[in-house]
């Protein structure tokens, strides 16, 4: 028998996600070593130090384009730009997760396990600060995705996929106030994503019986020549089709979306929106562009109509909501639709294009539901749309920032709303996807009411009696509100150096 | 002298006056009024230094300045002026002063903020100018759009009933127009060889394909035609036009609708000459029947403010019909059209406004012999009515008159029909007058004191300058003409269009 020989590690290329792990874990340790009361400023300390080690080390790599342990991760220009993206935006989104400000606590509920309604859930309501395992659990859930997007065999993703799924479903169920919402959405998005990840296994499966490997380029090399029935690699392209388009919410897989954002605590939501989002797109187009290159006649067309639908569900039912958190859960649909429209392109400014968009949009959603953590009344957060009427008159700067947040996504120019949506689009007109152009530019037309009717909500209603407050932002929302405003106009007004990026990182090493 | 970077600063230039006079205190209104009133003399003062330095005769694009934006398309900060850029630059250089002075006391009442309307004027003001100086479709589309955003404030927050409404359907049709734009917009950039440079653009769209060429052209004109907005597209405008306050309003009609012919003139004829041949038909079709359908409204509003809006509308309908004649006349007509229409209708605008803040109605039943309480301002109005009904004397005459004499060389029945939109005309301008102003006294007119009161000194240096031009130019428009001349002509050259010989016409006496 042959000794048992371990692959060749490159330790540089997997540090940013080693750190993460090992921050993650040293969280846990922490939250048995360390006093309750100097927890969270440890923990979030800890957390933001990961964040920016395995950042530094995504940095150190970069012009690396090399597979790794035994091809199990492909380390080239989509995963460390990608990588980056979800640090940078992770970074983002924990700056709202550790906001104790605004309300006595955090936005998370000591002890999940408590009764709902019940006398000790009264009290820990009013008194008790809020869990501090949420930290290591963001840092598992960034972890997982940064996996995710350098996966370079099938099961390494579905891997990858659970990783950073489990935390989420967790987080979800974290929320303060109206518990029960949050864990009504924290237990369907666990259901429908664990069928998900059943899917995404079988489809494994199939291509595995097809191609006969699960590195993707054995798949490639099975796919540009079938020794099996191509009834195999069809179904399960669909079935790995089915697992990802669900992580990234595209229709008809987008159901769970709008209950989940809105019960989900928002900071969670936000990171949700924003890194989860890069995560599922980076992996698509891994699987697309690098394993099933040599079928793209056959799953464009299949593809176009789903990002068709995904666009018209996200901009049809985004006109008919009343509740914001909803409202942005459609609107992030439509941008699903969107992104798949570059992706769609399957060519160079396609790959390029859509990681543009996937940073532009991240920026934008955090300060979004950044915003939407500070409106609050007595009960917590008012996000009912009539009651953000009048805003404007109240809070001038806070009304005004939501504009242009509002602006962006209905991608008006001189926001990264515009620069973004340019990119994809042509891209796609580039890889002759013009049909998905003209559904994408239908579609920016529908959504851009409801955004229109809550900026006229927000300056042009008269308040109400019940209108809410805002409440004055703490350090780290404010930075991260600051970051998001700022990322927003700076990538619609001066695009190029990040362009310049995406299109230097635009190439997928097999 | 042309090396001065002439359209970059006056771009700026507003948009610094926009951000200084908003950072005004509200306490301080009269401050903000008055920064915001001498920067626009600023800006007017600037274009007419440009206008001085324009060379007649001298390259069709002048004052080229371009600066690096987004090399990774090709993007960037390219400006340019032409003649009919040039002229509309000076029109709207010259309104915004007149329509900061009229709107003086449009916010002294009420909970609005006196600085953020006047900042709200000077950002229009750049995102006007901005839009003729561009000579990059990218920047040019930026601009188009984003100039929705300022107007949609200025209805939304200190507009007059149904100013919610108007607001919302300004803003979407204005945005479905630019996104209509912007599918072609990508289009052009693909197809045209991966640029946005004006100049390179016209030398390779010579290579697509027909079919192409036509999407795209229906792409701009599309939203072209809802800026302008020709009929069908036109719904919005008198909505707009009635919400609005009465000087925004003037600036509305009369700057911000000239982008959709100005687009059409400077994108669609020279960029697809053969599509725009190929939907001319279509086109003075549409235009002719604005002119009628719209004039025909008018003469039934009550509404002071709507019915200067349906006006507008039919005079549209001229400058369309002068565009898609394809002759040099014709085009010199309708861009001179252009800038006699945004001085007459602003001026008309201003004076409605102006008895509609006595009033404090817009409806024309609820005046009635308002000339023998205010004759001065009686006298203005009709002024102002005639201008816009073009009475010989007067500047839009020049202009309509050469639309016409254009397009009758060549689409003789089109000119019919829009000459009965001159007969409209003089229904609905002299009966909306005379229910207005002349006629017994509505004595509940005379139980408002604002009523008794006739034009003030602010009011006549308002209306001065523009009927001022209003004469100059209708006795002599040279000056305009000679500017805008060359630039027509080669517009219709790049369509292709070559003027009809001149035989008929001596025939005829030589009038040619």
């Amino acid at each position: 028998m042959e000794p048992l020989k371990l692959p060749a590690i490159d330790y540089v290329a997997l540090a940013p996600m080693l750190i993460l792990f090992g921050v993650a874990c040293v969280g846990i340790v922490v939250e048995g070593l360390v006093p309750r009361s100097s927890r969270h400023p440890v923990q979030l300390g800890l957390a933001f130090l990961g964040i920016i080690a395995a950042f530094v080390m995504v940095i150190v790599s970069h012009g690396k384009r090399l597979v790794t342990i035994g091809g199990a991760v492909a380390v080239d220009g989509p995963t460390l730009f990608l990588q980056g993206a979800i640090l940078v935006l992770g970074a983002v989104s924990l700056m709202l997760i550790g906001e104790r400000s605004i309300e006595k606590g955090g936005a998370f509920v000591s002890q999940a396990a408590i009764t709902v309604g019940s006398q000790k859930d009264l009290r820990q309501a009013s008194q008790q600060p809020g869990a501090t395992e949420v930290y290591p659990l963001t840092i598992f859930a960034l972890g997982g995705m940064l996996l995710f997007v350098s996966a370079n065999d099938l099961l390494t993703m579905f891997v990858a996929l659970e990783v950073f799924s489990l935390p989420l479903y967790l987080l979800c169920a974290l929320a303060r106030r109206r518990r029960l919402l949050s864990q009504e959405a924290a237990l369907k998005y666990f259901l429908l994503g664990s069928y998900a990840s059943a899917f995404f296994l079988f489809g494994v499966a199939l291509i595995y019986g097809f191609s006969g490997g699960i590195r993707l380029s054995d798949v490639h090399a099975g796919v540009a020549n079938p020794k099996q029935s191509e009834v195999l690699l069809y179904a399960g392209i669909a079935l790995l089709a089915i697992g990802l388009l669900f992580k990234a919410a595209l229709a008809p897989f987008h159901v769970w979306t709008p209950d989940v954002y809105q019960g989900a605590p928002t900071p969670i939501t936000a990171l949700m929106a924003a890194c989860t989002k890069v995560a599922a797109f980076g992996a698509l187009l891994r699987i697309l562009y690098v394993a099933f290159e040599g079928v793209r006649w056959d799953f464009q067309p299949v593809l176009g109509v789903v990002a068709v639908l995904t666009m018209l569900v996200g901009a049809v039912l985004a006109v008919t909501q009343t509740d914001m958190k909803r409202l942005l859960a459609y609107s992030s649909i439509a941008n699903a639709g969107y992104l798949m429209v570059g992706v769609l392109a399957l060519n160079k400014e396609g790959l390029s294009s859509t990681m543009f968009y996937l940073v532009a949009y991240g920026f934008s959603v955090l300060a979004a539901f950044g915003i939407v953590t500070l409106v609050r009344d007595a009960d917590g957060e008012a996000t009912h749309l009539s009651r953000w009427a009048g805003l404007g008159r109240k809070s001038p700067l806070f009304a005004a920032t939501f504009t242009f947040i509002l602006l962006a996504f209905a991608g008006i120019p001189l926001t990264s709303g515009f620069t973004s949506k340019f990119a994809v689009f042509g891209a796609a007109v580039e890889g002759g996807q013009t049909w998905l152009v003209i559904f994408g530019v239908i579609t920016s037309m529908l959504i851009a009411f409801p955004y229109l009717r809550v900026v006229v909500m927000l300056w042009l209603s008269e308040p109400g009696e019940s209108t809410p407050t805002v409440s004055i932002p703490g350090f780290l929302t404010s930075a991260a509100l600051a970051i998001g405003v700022i990322a927003t106009l700076a990538l619609g007004v001066v695009p190029g150096p990040l362009i310049d990026l995406t299109q230097d990182a635009a190439q997928f090493v097999r | 002298m042309n090396d001065f970077p002439f359209l970059g600063i006056l771009t700026l230039l507003p948009l610094v006056g926009a951000v200084v006079v908003a950072l005004i205190p509200r306490r301080n209104a009269e401050l903000a009024k008055l920064v915001a009133l001498i920067w626009s003399l600023a800006v007017l003062v600037l274009s007419i230094v440009m206008w001085i330095a324009f060379k007649v005769g001298g390259d069709r694009f002048q004052f080229h300045e371009s600066y690096a934006w987004i090399p990774a398309w090709d993007a960037r900060f390219t400006f340019a002026a032409d003649g009919i850029a040039l002229v509309m630059l000076l029109l709207i250089a010259v309104l915004t002063p007149v329509v900061i002075l009229a709107s003086w006391h449009d916010v002294d009442q009420g909970q609005r903020s006196a600085p953020v309307y006047f900042s709200l004027l000077l950002a229009f003001e750049f995102t006007m100018i901005g839009v003729f100086a561009a000579a990059d479709v990218f920047l040019f589309y930026v601009f188009f759009e984003i100039m929705l955003i300022p107007m949609y404030f200025i209805i939304g927050s200190f507009g007059g009933a149904r100013r919610q409404y108007a607001a919302v359907k300004f803003f979407l049709y204005s945005l479905v127009g630019g996104l209509f734009m912007l599918a072609a917009v990508i289009g052009l950039w693909v197809v045209g060889g991966h640029t946005f440079d004006f100049a390179k653009l016209s030398e390779s769209v010579s290579q697509i394909d027909q079919n192409t060429a036509r999407w795209l052209f229906l792409g701009f004109f599309v939203a072209f035609a809802i800026k302008a907005p020709f009929f069908p597209f036109h719904t919005w405008l008198p909505d707009a036009g009635g919400a609005a306050p009465a000087g925004a309003a003037a600036l509305l009609v009369g700057v911000m609708d000239k982008v959709g012919t100005f687009g059409i003139l400077r994108y669609c004829l020279p960029l697809f000459p053969e599509a725009s041949r190929w939907f001319a038909p279509a086109a003075l079709v549409l235009a002719v029947i604005g002119i009628i359908y719209a004039a025909l409204l008018a003469v039934g509003q009550n509404d002071l403010k709507r019915l200067v809006s349906y006006t507008s509308i039919a005079h549209f309908g001229f400058i369309g019909i002068g565009i898609f004649a394809f002759t040099t006349q014709a085009g010199t007509g309708a861009v001179l059209y252009m800038v006699n229409h945004g001085l007459a209708t602003g001026l008309l605008f201003i004076v409605v406004g102006m008895y509609v803040a006595r009033r404090n109605s817009n409806l024309v039943s609820d005046f009635g012999g308002a000339g023998k309480l205010t004759p001065v301002l009686a006298g203005v109005l009709l002024f102002a009515g005639l201008a816009s009904l073009a009475l010989p004397g007067t500047a839009p005459f020049v202009s309509e008159f050469l639309v016409l004499i254009g397009t009758f060389t060549v689409h003789k029945a089109y000119a019919v029909v829009a000459t009965a939109g001159i007969i409209l005309a003089a229904a609905y301008v002299l009966w909306m007058v005379q229910r207005t102003t002349q006629g017994t006294l509505n004595p509940a007119l005379e139980e408002i004191p604002a009523m008794r009161k006739d034009i003030t000194l602010r009011e006549k240096v308002v209306v001065a300058p523009l009927i001022l031009l209003l004469i100059l130019l209708g006795f002599y428009p040279k000056p305009v003409i000679d500017v805008i001349n060359p630039a027509v002509q080669a517009t219709m050259q790049d369509v292709g269009s070559t003027d009809p010989g001149p035989t008929a016409v001596t025939a005829n006496g030589g009038a040619r």
